[in-house]
């Protein structure tokens, strides 16, 4: 989908989401179903995180079910699977050559909203 | 100082004839030895247009690296160590009476040294058609060139000669993209260094491969051919058409100018020396593979540089003498691993052999030994050359073997006999390439190395063939750890701590959550490794309900839905099955909940039951009812008790001396829900014939006349090991008394991820340590031990009935926070009459065929 045909949608309440941890959104358009692992990590920059929730290494969706933290600079989530590093900010896996898609994301009067 | 008495000192001149390998190493190596007051110039001299380069790794020019990337020197380095060279410079006259040489553009050197370092030449067979275009040799960076150029106008190579340097010729062909075939005369591929069992399963591997051996095949003729350009005539009539062939069919010796000008040739060719690499004229030293010493030529690289090292010796005054040289070796060919050492073909009267072969996974083993089974004389490894070092250093240095030899290569034999770093003798030869013994990586770090790479760097080791790199760092990380330098044990890089550094900030600072800790003692926001680390620790400590809210996020998936987490994303759920005992109407209940969620049933090893396929959202419900029928978590998910297996023991059993179950079920419920370093396991049998396979646990007890036998330390799955008999005949109060003791020191001291096994072998002092802690109260500490353990037991709770008891808990259970639907990429298939997930294949092709979950109402 272009750019322009994406709007801020909001998932949930910022209150849904869980401090150090993620949580999953469903993002249906048309036929198309999205799942979107949102992180919150109140203690960084950005606070809030989106991010594809397929694992390609592991092939399931389950990154929301991740660990995250840092390694260096890295603000990153653990698959749970395998436990490859994948950076939150630009997607990119730390270990092996694949990527996952960003998603922006912010809170806007205690709404969680996706830019999708 | 005086000029006139400098002046007498004339300089001594040492010309070196081939600046192959060991040339190079030659001139290195005089160039190092001698001392601002031997006044020698050293000159080499190189047939070819560029200096020194690694032949040993040629044929990577093909697979990217550059001539550059090959140099073993360039012109500055030999301007550094004011060494003189010429290139282009092949010498084609000494004269022997006035002591110079003479190279082809018509200079003239002068010595009072000479060192051949000729090398050798590839053996081309004398086949009719030979001397055709694309007929080449494969020996230098040159010949490298003209194969790439004939093989730009060519589809199909062939390769005549199986052996080492042929196949590395092979590979070479099939990085440029031809169709390769091998040509052997012998019936077998790399004759030289490995048996016929291994030759044949070489053969087959390389074949899977892509490239065609042809074994037994002598060419007659090379013709013109049908579809391809040339043709080889075999004698047996077969023909094989080619556009290009390569011959590597052996080498000769380069001894040519020693031929013409009358030093002592061996019969077959190679210039004679003695144990001083000197000639039949002293002054002339010949080394590598153009010497015959003892009628025998070294075409390893390794023999080559220890005679470069002697020569170099000699010529300053130094006494040090050849005696020979180990030719094992270890490589990878076409990314097939080949091993061969000593006498592989047992050829010593009397000697035996152990052969172990695996034909499904591809690998091959086979050891030869002395007559009385003492010594080990060689070896063939195919396929796995995981062992080639334990073997090598068994050969070399004659250390007598284990009782039952075959246990060095059979595969997971539970107590494979492994020489450590400690048990090699000082005059162990770890890098043969540098001849480098373990005495030579102690004084280096006696010298002042502080890092593996210092060893390396100052010795040389592993700098060769690189096959003994494994071996060099655990030498010198063993050196290192008795000189108590400490080896790093941080956990990650968050915390430079270790596990049980850990566990004490928290329970002396009396830490309460992950962010106060990472606060005081870490930096950046945590990871996989730490995270967890810190729940289990803050867990053992306070024992608080783990998925309490600061807690949550320290889990991983596996504690945070408590259940295992599966390939693709579902859930395994154990209830716990104490002892193994279960009621036929618990029994049914299972069968009930399985059924209804269609969840896939498999009876484990530990005595219980796994249901497996449940989505998050069904955790929940199928615990609820699990719960509401008396089952509680079995904890198949954490670092904790997982299960007592048991016997019947003497309530049913004709043998059973003790009630092994009653006991199984006491221990199982006593120590349920404990956080540990890892996952442990117990088992309890009642008698000695030890049918709960205890010996096999962390914590093993066996049943006696008297009391109870209580084993330590034992483990099975990937490094299987028996438990240390810890103490005899307990009572049943002592036994649980010391069982406390035992893990409540283990869960305080094991490091992150660390069994019981290795925990107490690396307690110094390993089983009577721990026999003195636990029963001689050595450090004052089992009052502290056993108040804890009681603690933790007196405070357990299952956390899935707690869990289901808490809305709050059970939002995380949703698989959306904005929808009820669940995840469509959760896919089952039936097999055998149950579900298992599909594969990435199935999901993708007919959807129609697959049942998909049925969502729960």
């Amino acid at each position: 989908m272009s750019e322009q045909n994406k709007n801020w949608l909001t998932v949930c309440k910022a209150t849904d989401l869980v401090k150090d941890s993620g949580v999953c959104a469903l993002i249906e358009q048309g036929v198309e179903e999205k799942q979107v692992a949102i992180f919150h990590l109140p203690n960084t920059e950005k606070q809030v995180y989106a991010v594809g929730n397929y694992d390609p290494i592991g092939e399931a969706n389950v990154l929301y079910r991740g660990l995250v933290g840092s390694i260096g600079d890295n603000i990153i989530v653990a698959s749970p699977l395998y436990k490859q590093h994948f950076c939150l900010t630009t997607g990119k896996c730390l270990q092996e050559d694949v990527s996952i898609d960003v998603i922006p994301a912010r809170i806007l009067d205690d709404q969680v909203q996706l830019f999708v | 100082m005086n000029s006139s008495i400098q002046k007498l000192v004339e300089k001594q001149k040492v010309v070196i004839v081939g600046n192959g390998m060991v040339g190079h190493h030659f001139v290195e190596q005089l160039a190092q030895l001698r001392t601002s007051n031997q006044a020698i110039e050293i000159t080499v001299l190189s047939a070819e247009s560029r200096l020194a380069y690694d032949r040993v790794h040629l044929s990577e020019y093909f697979s990217g690296k550059t001539a550059e990337d090959l140099a073993m020197t360039d012109e500055k380095t030999y301007l550094d160590w004011d060494v003189n060279f010429q290139t282009n410079a092949k010498v084609v006259d000494i004269d022997r009476i006035n002591k110079n040489v003479v190279t082809e553009s018509g200079q003239v050197f002068d010595y009072d040294k000479l060192v051949l370092a000729t090398g050798s030449y590839p053996f081309v067979p004398p086949i009719p058609g030979k001397d055709r275009e694309h007929c080449l040799v494969y020996r230098t960076i040159d010949d490298l060139d003209d194969i790439q150029a004939s093989a730009n106008v060519s589809k199909v190579g062939v390769v005549i000669g199986g052996g080492l340097l042929g196949l590395e010729a092979a590979n070479a062909l099939t990085h440029l993209g031809l169709k390769t075939h091998v040509v052997e005369f012998a019936p077998q591929l790399m004759g030289v260094q490995i048996d016929a069992g291994g030759g044949r399963l070489l053969k087959e591997k390389i074949e899977a491969l892509g490239v065609e051996v042809h074994t037994s095949k002598a060419t007659n003729v090379i013709e013109d051919g049908d579809k391809c350009r040339y043709k080889l005539c075999f004698s047996d009539d077969t023909v094989l058409e080619t556009d290009l062939i390569l011959f590597s069919a052996g080498i000769r010796p380069y001894d040519n100018l020693a031929r013409t000008f009358d030093l002592e040739l061996g019969e077959r060719g190679g210039i004679v020396i003695n144990n001083q690499c000197q000639t039949s004229d002293g002054d002339i030293y010949a080394i590598g593979e153009c010497a015959l010493w003892n009628n025998f030529i070294f075409g390893l690289v390794a023999p080559g540089y220890s005679m470069a090292k002697v020569a170099a010796k000699h010529i300053i005054g130094e006494q040090e003498s050849f005696t020979g040289a180990d030719m094992s070796t270890k490589l990878k060919l076409m990314g097939v691993e080949v091993g061969s050492i000593g006498d592989a073909h047992a050829k010593t009267p009397g000697s035996l052999t152990y052969t172990y072969e695996n034909q499904p996974e591809g690998v091959y083993k086979k050891i030869v030994v002395s007559s009385d089974k003492s010594k080990m004389l060689g070896a063939v490894l195919i396929g796995d050359t995981s062992e080639y070092d334990t073997l090598l250093q068994y050969m070399l240095n004659a250390i007598d073997l284990p009782e039952s030899p075959e246990a060095l290569i059979l595969p997971s034999s539970g107590d494979k006999p492994s020489l450590g770093a400690g048990a090699l003798p000082d005059t162990a030869t770890i890098c043969s390439c540098h001849n480098v013994t373990k005495g030579d990586i102690i004084a280096s770090i006696d010298a002042g190395a502080m890092t593996v790479g210092d060893v390396k760097s100052c010795t040389k080791a592993g700098s060769g063939c690189g096959g003994c790199a494994a071996l060099v760092k655990s030498v010198a990380d063993n050196e290192f750890e008795k000189r108590g330098v400490e080896v790093k044990k941080d956990i990650c890089e968050h915390f430079a701590y270790s596990r049980r550094e850990i566990y004490d900030i928290v329970s002396v600072e009396k830490i309460k959550t992950f962010d106060e800790l990472l606060a005081s003692h870490g930096k950046g926001h945590g990871c996989e490794i730490c995270k967890p680390v810190a729940g289990s620790v803050l867990a053992s400590v306070w024992n608080d309900y783990i998925l309490k809210k600061p807690h949550l996020s320290l889990q991983d998936t596996n504690d945070t839905y408590l259940g295992n987490m599966q390939k693709d994303g579902t859930y395994s759920v154990v209830p716990r099955i104490a002892g193994g005992e279960i009621t036929p109407d618990k029994l049914i209940v299972l069968g009930e909940v399985a059924k209804k969620y269609n969840l896939y049933t498999k009876i484990t090893g530990g005595a219980r039951v796994d249901l497996f396929g449940a989505r998050v959202e069904q955790l929940p419900p199928i615990w609820k009812e699990l719960v509401d029928a008396g089952f509680e978590t079995g904890h198949a998910y954490g670092k904790s008790l997982r299960t007592v297996k048991s016997c019947v023991g003497s309530t049913w059993c004709r043998y059973g001396v003790q009630d092994s179950m009653s006991m199984a079920i006491d221990l199982e419920h006593r120590y349920k829900g404990l956080r540990a370093p890892h996952k442990i396991k117990f088992g309890v049998s009642g008698c000695t014939r030890e049918c709960a396979e205890a010996q096999g646990k962390d914590i093993g007890i066996i049943a006696t006349d008297n009391g109870w036998n209580l084993y330590v330390a034992g483990n099975g799955g990937m490094k299987p090991r028996h438990g240390d008999l810890f103490a005899t005949d307990l009572d049943d109060d002592t036994l649980v008394k010391y069982v406390d003791r035992i893990l409540m020191f283990y869960v305080q001291t094991g490091d992150r991820l660390q069994r019981t096994s290795t925990w107490m072998d690396n307690l110094e002092g390993g089983l009577a340590y721990l026999q003195d802690v636990i029963m001689k109260d050595s450090l004052g500490i089992t009052d502290s031990l056993e108040a804890q353990m009681e603690s933790i037991v007196g405070t357990y709770q299952c956390e899935w009935k707690t869990t289901i008891e808490d809305p709050e808990a059970l939002k995380r259970f949703q698989p959306f926070v904005n929808s009820s639907k669940p995840d469509s990429n959760i896919i089952f298939i039936q097999e055998r009459d149950q579900i298992r997930p599909a594969t990435k294949d199935e999901k993708a092709e007919d959807l129609s065929n697959v049942t998909k979950i049925a969502e729960e109402a």
